[in-house]
């Protein structure tokens, strides 16, 4: 909402700077996104509080000037020679304004034409370039004639972007000579208005926050409007037929006969420019002038068109919802469907307007209207909500103010205050009191109070008189009984509600008028709560610092995806897909069920960058259950999962490791070992498996307790080429954190430091080369037992001389007790029992050395 | 006898300047503190000697056995010395790059939470999560923002097919979700999460962020305690001297609601561009819980109160470090992701 500081000053007294009176409605919660300052100074200050833009006029250079003729040009028929006195002397100012051409050639001007005038060596915008480019009036010979200062337009002093002509004040402007910034210098404040602040989208509704800020008083407009009765020839007001009362609580009308439609005023087009609309007619202008000043928006019809569709008739209004493929052609020139819930205001012929939001384009307003009648009426916001969006009317100046709530105790001021300014500016007269039509009036709402809701709920005490002059200022009507106020709610208000809502919305009145700025911190004094670990998230993020340690870089991708993409995956989709009914593209148009394809994405989008990767992810996907309950709608559930994907180089560029190999399955495999010894997880293995999205024989299932909750290994080669990563092998888990997280030990038991020496052995054995390592050495820590301190396989070696099919592994054997120094015998007598058992169970054979 | 002690000693010790090393130092000790030296031999006779004579002897024999020895200790470290300093110089260049060292990290948007997260824990505020998928009801009915109403236009939703179900837009869902578990318990909560709005993504806006909230419901909570709760927070966040300050706002869920600013960490206060020469950051939204939310989860407005607040960690990390384009965050280049 752009409000001009001398429309604001209009109803309130305003004696502090712009930028003073800025910083105060934005700590009020009016906040002041921008101000243009309007040939005024701007503030010299280090911190901006808001944007500040504008140009200075200064007071030497811009006068306000009497242009006493309008010469022809010698040698231009587009350009005049104006007459002109900027109070000190008379100038000769060379202009091509089309305004000035009607005053041509007629000598002496009966009375002068008062503009806004730039001397020699003004700064201002230049008017022939787009945009606001700052630029000095030099002097210069234009077909012959000397010329070195001008007359402006808007667009030039940065008033508006209107270049058409020169600026023409009104008759009473002020004398010659007058410097331009005391008499149009302005401030323009673009206020940022809430959902919870509708009633101030209005210069009113600013002027009053204004008022309770600063102690001054609001000094609102007259709203009464002068009717000279003459009840032979007045014409008949319409009949008002609200077929739904709801929709439309009230329907005013007012008729102004015998008006003469013309331009507005300058002060009314000076004020609607700056508050960002273009002036039409004085009758249009009016209407826009008051919706901005009230806050109500008007509607004004060419009353002699309703007479004409009523066949001559008093015409009869009736505000109902749409017929069965009802049509409308709106005054923008769109032809709009009528959906079935939108009010409509018709007549008995038909739809004349879309109700509060847009009118039709027969009954309006044309330069050849005589007699305006004047429409002002209140609306659901609900239902004005739901036909503008149906209509994308979103841009409607009615349509915004409708939808956030317009009380309707303001349409009859409206109306009457409207109808006097059309009578003032168009002549004509008002011959008829204001219909009304108010079937289910609002009920006035009053609010309970007790002063000891201020100290509770906000931790101050305010003195009474404070409070009460604070609502008063806002024009609540208070009355102080004891310690309780009841606060009768002003009549331009939908926002208060009733017990402890009322209560909830008077105390933030009274707060941000007293001031946020003056109420004190303190530390909560309340009692603590009982305290909930959160094991979940704590185990997490266990998780996480396990990973990292291990040189994993964490990487956090979108949670929103698609099927295609997760298809790349080569996974068969196991289930359905929360998908969005109004996605931002189609990649992103369903919750991932595949964390593991999220992960490849980001692999692929890095791989073209990094020599190697080793990310890991940990998050949820999303799966839809199938049934509702109890007429909810099914939520899906969220698993947590874990996902590390490597490739590439096992080590960086670096002149001390010449030979750079690329990560393989068991790069992946130590990774997953030591993450599971980090987390003191027991009772896990590994399992040679198959996965769709691995590569066979190099995909494994991690067990635990005998169930998977995951697969890893190298990728499938169908799979890395789907995320172009063909470089390198890739190497993926994707793990069930929902199964590992809740299972991961609080604590473990730990042995004490060996106090005897150890004695270390190698042993290598030829096996099957389809047995298992891990079954070799989970055999040999058995049948060692507790002095078998340490098992480490150290080689895998196949030769011809083993044999086919044969393979040899060569152990570490780390023999150790807690009881006494073991003997070289202790140990061989270990070893053989050892070398036998794996003998009689797997038929290993001892390699010779 | 003694005489005899005497003149060993002082040719032990001759000898000894004169071992050159280590091994030489091993046959002098053998040959002078030895099982067959002199001194030893005495020492184990000491016994035949007249019972008159034996402390005397006993105690000068100890005693030059303790010299011998700590002269030869002596010896042995003026050898161990002379050996080191004969270590050859390196030849190395010192400037060369060293190994790589491959460290994992934790993406800027987890350091961020954490950070947050470990503040509040010491402010009393537990970590509480609820899920990212929503009903509408969660979202906004029971934060006090009905259908159709104006304040929905604040949020731009993702909806799912199915009716009733949205992407939340906001962790506020979480709020009625922990007050309806721990009612009538006081709540000293922050609910961290996944939100998501329908947006175009650009360098400013995402369509999914972080959101940490906190939520404070008690018998005795105030707008006093709100400021004062939030400003040690921002103090702990930005730095101990970061002022604060508090403008009115609205949100539908709070009332009072205010928007939270802080002193500009980049320029102390003196403007810059990234505070937009005003001295001063917008961090948080926050407020007193809407009595129509403290029924919502199960609390009788007239006998409790509640503040609530909401930061965006990503815009705060992009506030420390001068991250201009919050599509970094999930664009997950990894020449963004190490600088953290
Ligand atoms: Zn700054």
């Amino acid at each position: 909402m752009k409000v001009p500081l001398s429309w604001l000053k209009e109803y309130v007294e305003i004696a502090r700077p712009p930028h003073e009176l800025a910083h105060l409605l934005t700590f009020a919660g009016l906040e002041v996104e921008a101000m243009e300052y309007i040939g005024l100074p701007q503030p010299q200050q280090e911190r901006q509080q808001t944007k500040i833009t504008g140009l200075a006029w200064d007071r030497e250079h811009f006068v306000v000037a009497d242009i006493t003729a309008v010469e022809p040009h010698p040698n231009a028929d587009r350009l005049v020679l104006a007459q002109l006195n900027d109070g000190e002397r008379v100038h000769t100012v060379l202009t091509g304004a089309p305004n000035l051409f009607p005053f041509k050639g007629s000598g002496t001007l009966p009375a002068p034409v008062k503009v806004a005038y730039a001397r020699e060596g003004a700064r201002l915008y230049d008017g022939h370039k787009p945009g606001r480019e700052v630029t000095r009036i030099k002097r210069a010979k234009i077909r012959g004639v000397e010329s070195y200062s001008m007359a402006c337009s808007e667009k030039e002093l940065g008033i508006s972007d209107e270049h058409e002509g020169v600026i023409i004040f009104d008759p009473d402007a002020p004398p010659a000579g007058t410097p331009l910034a005391d008499y149009i210098g302005d401030v323009v404040f673009d206020i940022a208005i809430t959902p919870n602040m509708a009633r101030n989208a209005s210069v009113i509704g600013v002027a009053r926050e204004v008022a309770a800020l600063t102690g001054a008083s609001l000094r609102p407009p007259s709203w009464k409007m002068k009717v000279k009765s003459s009840k032979s020839s007045a014409l008949p007001l319409p009949n008002i037929d609200i077929h739904e009362p709801k929709l439309n609580p009230r329907f005013t009308t007012t008729l102004i006969e015998n008006v003469t439609i013309a331009p507005s005023p300058y002060w009314l087009q000076r004020r609607l420019r700056l508050a960002g609309m273009r002036p039409i007619n004085n009758i249009v202008d009016v209407t826009n002038y008051v919706m901005l000043e009230t806050g109500q928006p008007l509607h004004a019809f060419d009353y002699d068109v309703l007479c004409r569709r009523a066949s001559g008739k008093t015409p009869t209004i009736i505000t109902r919802l749409p017929e069965p493929a009802e049509k409308l052609t709106t005054l923008d020139g769109v032809g709009r469907a009528l959906d079935g819930f939108t009010i409509l205001v018709a007549d008995t012929v038909g739809v004349l307007s879309i109700g509060g939001i847009m009118g039709g384009g027969e009954s309006e307003v044309s330069p050849t209207t005589t007699n305006v009648l004047l429409e002002v009426a209140s609306w659901d916001l609900i239902n004005i909500r739901r036909s503008v969006h149906a209509q994308q009317l979103q841009s409607s100046q009615a349509g915004y103010r409708f939808s956030r709530g317009v009380h309707p105790a303001i349409a009859p001021r409206a109306n009457r205050r409207a109808a006097e300014l059309m009578r003032e500016l168009g002549g004509g007269r008002i011959a008829r009191e204001l219909a009304d039509e108010y079937p289910r009036p609002f009920p006035p709402v009053v609010v309970e109070l007790p002063l000891a809701e201020i100290d509770r709920n906000l931790g101050i005490t305010i003195p009474p008189d404070e409070v009460v002059r604070i609502l008063t200022a806002l024009e609540f009507r208070v009355e102080k009984e004891g310690a309780v106020l009841h606060v009768t709610v002003p009549e331009h208000r939908l926002d208060i509600g009733v017990g402890a809502v009322g209560i909830a919305d008077l105390l933030e009145e009274i707060a941000r008028i007293y001031g946020f700025e003056r109420i004190p911190e303190t530390q909560i004094s309340d009692t603590t709560p009982p305290q909930h670990s959160n094991l979940a998230l704590e185990t997490e993020e266990r998780m996480r610092d396990v990973l990292v340690n291990l040189g994993l870089q964490e990487v956090i991708t979108y949670r929103l995806s698609s099927p295609e993409l997760e298809q790349r995956t080569l996974a068969t989709a196991t289930g359905d897909y929360v998908t969005l009914s109004n996605p931002v593209a189609p990649e992103r148009a369903a919750m991932r069920r595949s964390l593991l394809a999220s992960v490849l994405e980001c692999a692929e989008s890095n791989a073209r960058y990094q020599q190697r990767l080793a990310l890991f992810e940990i998050g949820p996907v999303y799966l839809p259950k199938s049934a509702s309950t109890d007429e909810q709608p099914a939520l899906p559930r969220e698993p947590r999962r874990l996902v590390v994907v490597l490739s590439g180089s096992r080590s960086a560029l670096s002149w001390t490791d010449r030979e750079r190999s690329p990560v393989d399955y068991f790069d992946l495999k130590g990774l997953v070992d030591t993450l599971i010894d980090a987390v003191h997880l027991d009772d896990v293995s590994v399992q040679p498996s198959e996965h769709p999205s691995f590569r066979p024989g190099a995909t494994a299932a991690l067990l635990l307790a005998g169930s998977p909750v995951g697969f890893f290994g190298e990728l499938h080669p169908h799979v890395s080429a789907a995320f172009a990563l063909t470089e390198y092998p890739v190497l993926a888990a994707d793990f069930d954190l929902e199964a590992l997280l809740p299972i991961l030990p609080d604590h473990h038991s730990t042995k004490p430091v060996p106090r005897f020496p150890a004695i270390v052995e190698d042993i290598a054995l030829i096996v099957d080369e389809t047995t298992p390592a891990s079954e070799v050495t989970e055999l040999i820590a058995q049948t060692g037992g507790e002095r078998l301190a340490q098992v480490q396989l150290f080689d895998v070696f196949r030769g011809a001389q083993l044999g086919a099919g044969k393979k040899s592994l060569a152990y570490r054997l780390t023999f150790q007790s807690d009881e006494k120094t073991l003997m070289d015998k202790d140990a061989a007598r270990l070893r053989n029992k050892i070398v036998k058992r794996l003998k009689r169970d797997i038929d290993a054979e001892l390699r010779s050395a | 006898m003694l005489e005899l002690l005497h003149k060993n000693k002082q040719q032990a010790l001759s000898e000894l300047q004169r071992a050159a090393d280590s091994t030489a130092l091993k046959e002098w000790r053998s040959r002078h503190l030895g099982k067959e030296s002199a001194l030893m031999q005495a020492l184990g006779s000491l016994g035949s000697l007249p019972a008159a004579e034996r402390p005397d002897i006993g105690r000068r024999a100890n005693e030059i056995r303790r010299s011998l020895k700590a002269a030869c200790q002596q010896r042995a470290d003026e050898l161990r010395r002379a050996e080191l300093d004969a270590t050859p110089a390196a030849v190395l260049d010192v400037t060369l790059p060293g190994r790589p060292v491959q460290r994992g990290r934790l993406h800027i948007a987890t350091q961020t939470l954490r950070r947050i997260y470990a503040i509040w824990a010491e402010m009393g505020f537990q970590v509480y999560r609820s899920p990212d998928v929503e009903t509408d009801e969660y979202n906004f009915e029971l934060l006090n923002i009905p259908a159709h109403h104006p304040a929905r236009d604040m949020w731009d939703t993702f909806h799912a097919d199915t009716p009733g179900v949205i992407l939340r837009t906001h962790t506020s869902p979480g709020q009625i979700h922990a007050m309806r578990e721990y009612c009538p318990e006081p709540i000293r909560v922050i609910l961290p999460g996944m939100c998501y709005r329908y947006e175009q993504i650009t360098a400013r806006s995402e369509i999914q962020f972080n959101q940490v909230e906190g939520l404070a419901v008690g018998k005795n909570i105030r707008f006093t305690d709100l400021k004062g709760t939030l400003s040690d927070f921002a103090r702990r966040m930005f730095g101990a001297s970061t002022g604060t300050r508090f403008r009115a706002s609205h949100f539908p869920f709070t009332e009072p609601s205010a928007e939270m600013d802080i002193e500009c960490f980049l320029c102390s206060g003196d403007g810059c561009s990234v505070c937009k020469h005003t001295g001063w950051l917008e961090i948080l939204g926050c407020g007193m819980v809407h009595p129509t939310v403290l029924q919502n989860g199960g609390y009788d407005p007239r006998e409790f109160t509640g503040f609530a607040f909401g930061m965006g960690p990503e815009r705060i990390a992009m506030l420390k470090y001068g991250i201009e384009d919050i599509r970094y965050f999930w664009g997950n280049d990894l020449r963004f992701l190490e600088q953290f």
